[in-house]
């Protein structure tokens, strides 16, 4: 297993976005409507809340092979609802996918197998029958990839992936000390709703 | 003080120094309509007779005062008519704040009696929008609306109101504490980092030239460009919309770029050896290929838009930022220059220019557009607002009549919206009483949005309509007759009579068949104190030239022959 920085320099066409963004209703819309009609191609957005309720985070993993990741960054900074937006792919940082993958476990050299496979992955068999079993792995991309393709020869019937979530390592952070602001009656914008 | 929605947005636009609004009312946005009849003394509404047509006055006020343009229409077909005069202020850049009216709460996602999803329908034509849920971020939203429609890269913003927000009622406060957005800081200032970098390309570059775009005017940086171009000695070239932001008379602006600008401009372009590239944003239409564009050229970018750095063209000092502080930044430091070969040069490819312009040729008894707008020019004195639609007049009004105030020639130019001369000559004469405005338009264009007539009539708005009619639509044809073998598909057009159109809208017309008419229909037209139209029945076949074609280097002209090659 290569260290977690060299995977970084890997895959060059592909580079991972941060973006903090208001916890407003329609701010994935707006993303996701940027990144059509630029014709950006996105690999993988994952969104959701962070410690700070009125605050939602996204990871975002871009193709760069026709645009430049700067002029990606730059249409997201420029939207009202992105707070702050960060390309860690040049420093180092932690990204994970997490899959559940349901196997075939219909006869033993299957069960046998499945078992052995996982032993040498970050995962585990988070449920088991006589038919299937389901593997859950958490870990960096393409240590995901290596895993299906293992899986891949006994029989996946069912896969589902969150896609990457990534935090840049060490004290630097992204992160904002801005406040909602409190309306009249006493709520604040957006809070109360669900967002995104 | 106990007040509706309505009446909310009627305080907010009043606080927002609002005075006219252009819309049309409907269901959804009655409440607000009912409000304004409280308020009619201090906001003006102007009824149109298509929500498009209010989207572009909004426009066409927002381009000649610099000020925020306001629409408003209701939820449905409304808010959807309004989305062309949205998509062209996206493009060019133009303030504007629209207000629609939406079904109530209750009703959205229903499929409800003229609903639409007015946020999302409108989502990539507006610089940012609203859907108001609650009552009390009413009066906050519009104000952080005309705050984003106004700042930085300006931009149309809506606002969509559900119609039981509109009839709500609250304890009105004003918001008066100033707008804080956390992830909206435009930037305004240069890094002296780059600022002294682009000195250093300035004072080593042999053939320097700049280009002026839209934003030396908006930011109104034409003292600051002047400055710049006077002491270095550095010849300027304009964009369409950048027509204004240099005298056109000044020695050195040497004109329009790009697809159908001045030969000298793109040959100079193409031979710089660098260019200064001040508030524009390297369109197709001004680069044409962009691998062979300006190969010798180090490159400086000032756009306050982030984004656009980089965009379509690779450049040595990109600097995000208000043109007019950078310009600031940068004048103190610049070293006075002189470039009397480069600019020698460019004086040569001029004067070939001059040589096969039409109007030193031989035209027989032809009324031609070129001669039209050029006695237009002149017969104005140079000194009307012009408001052009869309096709080969407009290329015309760039090439024929020069301009040498900003904001005094106002066109449609990264949309391309046809329809948009009338209605935004009428939201310009709203916004500049004083002003002799001209609506110069196509026949095509013209009919796109001729139902305004009936606007300008109810207002009384004095614009002088100046219709080019060659029966042709006459852009597209030029493109049939150059690429597609003169295959005229659908260009030809069976036109109205437009003198007895105008007449029966009350409104006084003059046919114009030959050139000696033209200095008497400008006295006609300005002999009337209401809305006057005026045909101008011109050649069919007249061709634009230059011509780069779509895509071709920016050097490969089609250039008009000089008389002596005969046509």
């Amino acid at each position: 297993m290569s260290s977690e920085t060299t995977q970084n320099l890997q895959s060059t066409f592909k580079q991972t976005l941060l973006a903090l963004v208001e916890n407003k209703p329609g701010v994935l819309n707006r993303v996701a409507s940027l990144f059509r009609r630029r014709n950006f191609n996105v690999d993988s957005l994952t969104v959701g809340r962070t410690h700070k309720p009125h605050l939602s985070r996204m990871t975002i993993v871009v193709d760069v092979k026709r645009v430049d990741a700067r002029i990606i960054v730059a249409n997201l900074r420029k939207m009202v609802n992105v707070i702050d937006v960060q390309n860690i792919s040049e420093q180092p940082h932690i990204s994970r996918d997490l899959a559940l993958i349901k196997v075939r476990t219909n006869d033993p050299e299957s069960r046998n197998a499945v078992t052995t496979i996982c032993e040498h992955y970050p995962a585990r068999i988070v449920d088991i029958g006589t038919q299937v079993a389901i593997v859950e792995i958490t870990a960096r991309e393409d240590i995901v990839e290596e895993l299906i393709d293992e899986l891949r020869p006994i029989g996946i019937v069912e896969l589902v992936r969150t896609g990457v979530v990534a935090m840049g390592r060490g004290t630097r952070i992204l992160d904002s000390s801005y406040e909602p602001r409190v309306f009249a009656n006493g709520t604040q914008a957006g809070l109360e709703r669900y967002g995104v | 003080m106990l007040l509706s929605g309505s009446e909310i947005v009627m305080e907010c636009l009043i606080r927002e120094g609002v005075n006219v609004i252009f819309g049309y009312p409907g269901g959804a946005i009655l409440p607000t309509y009912d409000a304004m009849w409280n308020y009619r003394d201090r906001i003006h509404h102007v009824l149109v007779r298509h929500e498009q047509g209010a989207s572009h006055m909004a426009d066409g006020y927002a381009r000649a005062t610099g000020k925020v343009g306001v629409c408003i229409a209701t939820s449905g077909p409304g808010a959807t008519n309004l989305v062309t005069g949205l998509a062209t202020a996206m493009m060019d850049s133009v303030p504007i704040v629209a207000i629609t009216g939406q079904v109530p709460r209750a009703a959205i996602g229903s499929d409800a009696f003229q609903e639409t999803d007015v946020t999302g329908v409108t989502l990539p034509v507006t610089k940012h929008n609203y859907l108001v849920s609650d009552i009390h971020e009413l009066a906050y939203t519009i104000k952080e609306a005309f705050h984003i429609a106004r700042s930085g890269r300006p931009g149309p913003v809506l606002i969509d109101i559900p119609k039981d927000v509109q009839t709500e009622k609250i304890e009105f406060v004003y918001p008066e504490e100033p707008i804080f957005l956390p992830g909206y800081n435009p930037s305004l200032a240069a890094d002296p980092v780059d600022i002294e970098n682009a000195l250093d390309l300035i004072r080593n570059a042999k053939r320097p030239i700049i280009l002026a775009g839209h934003g030396i005017i908006m930011s109104g940086a034409m003292q600051e460009l002047r400055e710049l171009a006077e002491r270095a000695q550095i010849p300027v070239t304009l964009t369409l919309l950048g027509k204004g932001a240099m005298p056109e008379s000044h020695p050195l602006t040497v004109g329009m770029m790009g697809m159908h600008g001045a030969a000298a401009c793109n040959y100079a372009i193409q031979e710089a050896d660098l260019l200064i590239a001040l508030g524009m944003r390297f369109d197709d239409r001004v680069t044409g290929n962009l691998k062979t564009y300006a190969p010798h050229a180090k490159k400086i970018h000032v756009d306050i838009d982030p984004s656009e750095i980089n965009k379509n063209v690779r450049v040595d000092v990109g600097i995000a930022g208000d043109v007019k502080t950078v310009l600031r930044q940068l004048l103190p430091d610049l070293p006075s220059k002189t470039h009397p070969e480069w600019i020698g040069r460019i004086r040569e490819w001029q004067e070939d220019g001059n040589e096969r312009d039409i109007l030193n040729y031989d035209n027989g008894e032809k009324l031609l557009g070129a001669r039209v707008i050029n006695d237009l020019w002149r017969y104005t004195g140079g000194e009307a607002i012009t408001v052009t639609d869309v096709g080969q007049h407009q290329m015309l009004e760039a090439q024929y009549y020069p301009h040498q105030r900003p904001a005094t020639m106002l066109t449609s130019g990264g949309l391309g919206t046809m329809g948009f001369g009338l209605p935004a000559a009428i939201g310009a004469k709203f916004g500049r009483p004083d002003e002799e405005v001209w609506a110069i338009v196509g026949d095509g264009g013209f009919q796109m949005t001729m139902c305004e007539l009936a606007t300008a009539v109810q207002e009384n708005v004095k614009v002088n309509i100046a219709i080019l009619n060659n029966a042709y639509l006459g852009m597209v044809r030029q493109w049939q007759e150059f690429f597609y073998e003169e295959r005229y598909q659908s260009t030809p057009m069976v036109n109205p009579d437009f003198c007895k159109l105008a007449e029966a809208y009350g409104i006084p017309s003059m046919r114009v068949t030959s050139r000696d008419q033209i200095e008497a229909s400008v006295a006609f037209a300005r002999s009337h104190s209401g809305p006057v139209l005026i045909e101008y029945v011109i050649e069919k076949e007249e061709i634009i030239y230059p011509m780069v074609p779509a895509g071709a280097d920016l050097h490969n002209m089609i250039r008009r022959p000089k008389p002596s090659e005969g046509k």
